[in-house]
């Protein structure tokens, strides 16, 4: 519609200038282009999520002297509008149609294209949800701990956004460094001694893992001569045999830095102390952050080594199995051994991670939409711990967050059934939404068609994790609540109850995972559809390369 | 040629692990910055090492350099940098909270969380 506007416009203009002199031909010239590049057949939506939280980011730092509540209220807005333009993405996927946005208007491979399928949307609607209750917790007054808060949460939301729609290998190594800088100031905020330290160890393992993964990226142009990723998905099928080992080594030198991100064994070390010792809506947002590696390495292992990938096909997916039900064990371990509730939590989210990749281990449609159902449900729940644990530790003065019996707190009532139902929904107990993501997990992992020891493998330590999840949990609900004893009143020394609003949004994160609930049905049959999509990456290839490009 | 750089970057990525691995603030800022040359030599010699072509357009030109790793190394010099100037004010900030430069805060091994 755009473009028939500007092209009649310009016919228009142009007859009223009957000469036959250049001028005339110049003007026709860029009416003709301009129609071309700005209202061109591409979908500035795709792009759209990109752009908001790195020009309000913009716009935050120009304007970082003006009062802190008109700051605050510009974000909320930028995320409340990341929000509706993840929604009208995925309204604009959902039919099976793949968005491609080429950069510059260059054609893919020379260029670098954004690329929205169903599962970039899917990460986008659940980064900008998690974004919006992480950063209303942190403008109840952890912003001001620091300075230029919201202009990282900003830049932090711009990396994850380009990070799930990039199509070009280099770019998404580009976004990865975005969002990991503006992680690591972020992690920082605030200061202190333990939170020093384990950003440094943070930043430190980090750096390498970005070494390697432009040592892999490298690898992968030199031999390939592309870095598109579905010009990689064409290029790694037909491999001549005497580069296959350097693209079997370049693409396990990949999955070894997504697992870094991931926090898979034995790559997690960094992750307890990381998520354990900063605030709170940094470490709920921070839940996402362990999903970009999960991503990351179910959008390399479908679309570059999937089954039709030739000698190099199944390269992550021999790997991912067998590393991700230990990263759930260990995960349980550390919380079944954590003396802090911010540590069990951050061992919590490590189950999770787990869990999550040994259902996209599995290979089928089921498992890993049974394991995209799971992601948004683990987001929400951690996310919702991270933040309760800190209303707790306020709550205990000296005590903090220890796992020790101590005062009664201010609306202990309501904390009390507020862990109630984060325990519910991490452990998997039915009828909140852990209960169905596991579900999901455990019955697609007894699809006959896997291998004899995968279903007695998965039910094994998801069941017996979730038994430890509960025990745990059930152990440390007993001592923070009902081993609380009533001391005397002491003005001074009492700290001020949650707020409302605090607890408001621990209740709305936990009324997400009930939506979730409600709707399983309708939303595991679009995540098994976007598990389908992706097990034919065809469709992405033929989508980016165009129709004449699929050999 | 091939052979020196090759050599050059496996002693940089040598020294560069071998710094990470001190465990020391400053050390592993060395290490860092020496993985990041080699990581850098690495890219740009994946465009294939060549004497004497031009790397843009020039009439009469006998063949061409490949630029597309030139500008990935220039990205990766680019966002290196940053990182370096990031990850040396945060190794200070460490020394001032820590009291000391060990990465761990404390130079007996002891729990970390």
């Amino acid at each position: 519609m755009f473009g028939g506007c500007a092209q009649c416009i310009c016919q228009v203009i142009c007859r009223f200038c009957q000469t036959g002199d250049g001028r005339c031909h110049l003007f026709a010239f860029i009416c003709v282009h301009l129609r071309l590049n700005v209202f061109s057949s591409m979908n500035h939506l795709v792009i759209a999520p990109v752009l908001v939280p790195l020009l309000t980011g913009i716009v935050l730092l120009l304007l970082r002297g003006l009062d802190l509540r008109w700051r605050r209220g510009l974000a909320l807005v930028s995320v409340i509008g990341q929000i509706v333009l993840a929604l009208l993405l995925t309204r604009a996927v959902a039919d099976g149609t793949i968005l491609v946005y080429a950069l510059g208007h260059w054609p893919a491979p020379f260029g670098i294209v954004l690329a929205a399928d169903r599962l970039a949307a899917w990460m986008l609607v659940t980064t900008a949800v998690l974004a919006l209750f992480a950063l209303a917790y942190a403008c109840l007054g952890t912003d001001r701990e620091g300075r230029h808060f919201h202009v990282l949460f900003q830049l932090q939301l711009f990396g994850l956004s380009g990070a799930f729609l990039t199509g070009d290998l280099f770019n998404l190594f580009v976004f990865f460094e975005v969002l990991l800088i503006a992680s690591y100031g972020l992690l920082l905020h605030g200061g202190g001694r333990l939170r020093t330290r384990a950003g440094l160890h943070y930043v430190v393992i980090n750096l390498a893992g970005s070494a390697l993964f432009l040592i892999a990226a490298g690898i992968f142009y030199g031999v390939l001569g592309t870095l598109n990723l579905a010009d990689l998905a064409v290029k790694v099928a037909a491999v001549r045999p005497e580069n296959l080992p350097l693209v079997r080594a370049a693409g396990l030198l990949l999955f070894g830095v997504f697992a870094l991100k991931a926090a898979l064994v034995p790559l997690y070390l960094w992750l307890p102390a990381a998520y354990a010792n900063t605030s709170a809506p940094v470490a709920a947002l921070f839940a996402i952050m362990t999903k970009v590696g999960a991503y990351a390495i179910l959008r390399v292992s479908t679309l570059v080594f999937g089954t039709g990938a030739g000698p190099a096909a199944d390269l992550m997916a021999d790997w991912l199995l067998p590393l991700a039900l230990p990263t759930l064990a260990l995960g349980m371990l550390g919380a079944a051994g954590s003396d802090r509730l911010r540590i069990q939590t951050a061992y919590l989210v490590l189950a999770s991670v787990g869990t999550l990749l040994a259902a996209f281990g599995l290979g089928t449609a089921a498992g890993i939409g049974a394991g995209l159902w799971y992601l948004p449900h683990s987001c929400f729940a951690a996310a919702a711990l991270f933040l309760l644990a800190d209303l707790i530790a306020r709550g205990r003065g000296d005590l903090a967050d220890r796992l020790e019996p101590g005062p009664v707190m201010g609306r202990h009532w309501v904390l009390g059934v507020l862990f109630f139902l984060c325990a519910i929904a991490i452990s998997g107990l039915p009828p909140l939404s852990g209960f169905i993501g596991k579900f999901l997990i455990l019955r697609a992992a007894l699809d006959p068609g896997l291998a004899a020891w995968v279903p007695r493998a998965v039910l094994a330590v998801v069941l017996v994790g979730g038994l430890l999840a509960l025990m745990t949990l059930a152990r440390g609900g007993s001592l923070l609540f009902y081993r609380a004893t009533e001391q005397e009143f002491d003005p001074g020394a009492q700290t001020p109850p949650p707020s409302g609003a605090a607890l408001g949004l621990v209740a709305g994160l936990l009324a997400l995972g009930v939506a979730m609930t409600v709707w399983a049905g309708p939303l595991s049959d679009y995540t098994t559809a976007m598990a389908r999509q992706l097990l034919q990456p065809s469709d992405y290839v033929q989508a980016v390369m165009g129709p004449n490009r699929t050999d | 040629m091939e052979a020196l750089l090759s050599l050059i970057i496996g002693l940089l990525t040598a020294c560069g692990i071998y710094l990470l691995l001190r465990a020391r603030t400053f050390p592993v800022v060395l290490g860092l910055s020496l993985l990041s040359y080699a990581v850098n030599l690495f890219l740009f010699a994946m465009g294939r090492l060549a004497i004497g072509r031009a790397p843009i357009i020039t009439p009469g030109a006998a063949g061409y350099t490949d630029p597309l790793p030139q500008a990935l190394v220039l990205t990766a010099i680019v966002i290196g940098f940053a990182m370096t100037a990031f990850v040396i004010m945060l190794a200070l900030k460490a020394r001032a909270e820590l009291g000391n430069d060990h990465v761990d805060g404390t130079h007996e091994p002891k729990k970390i969380i």
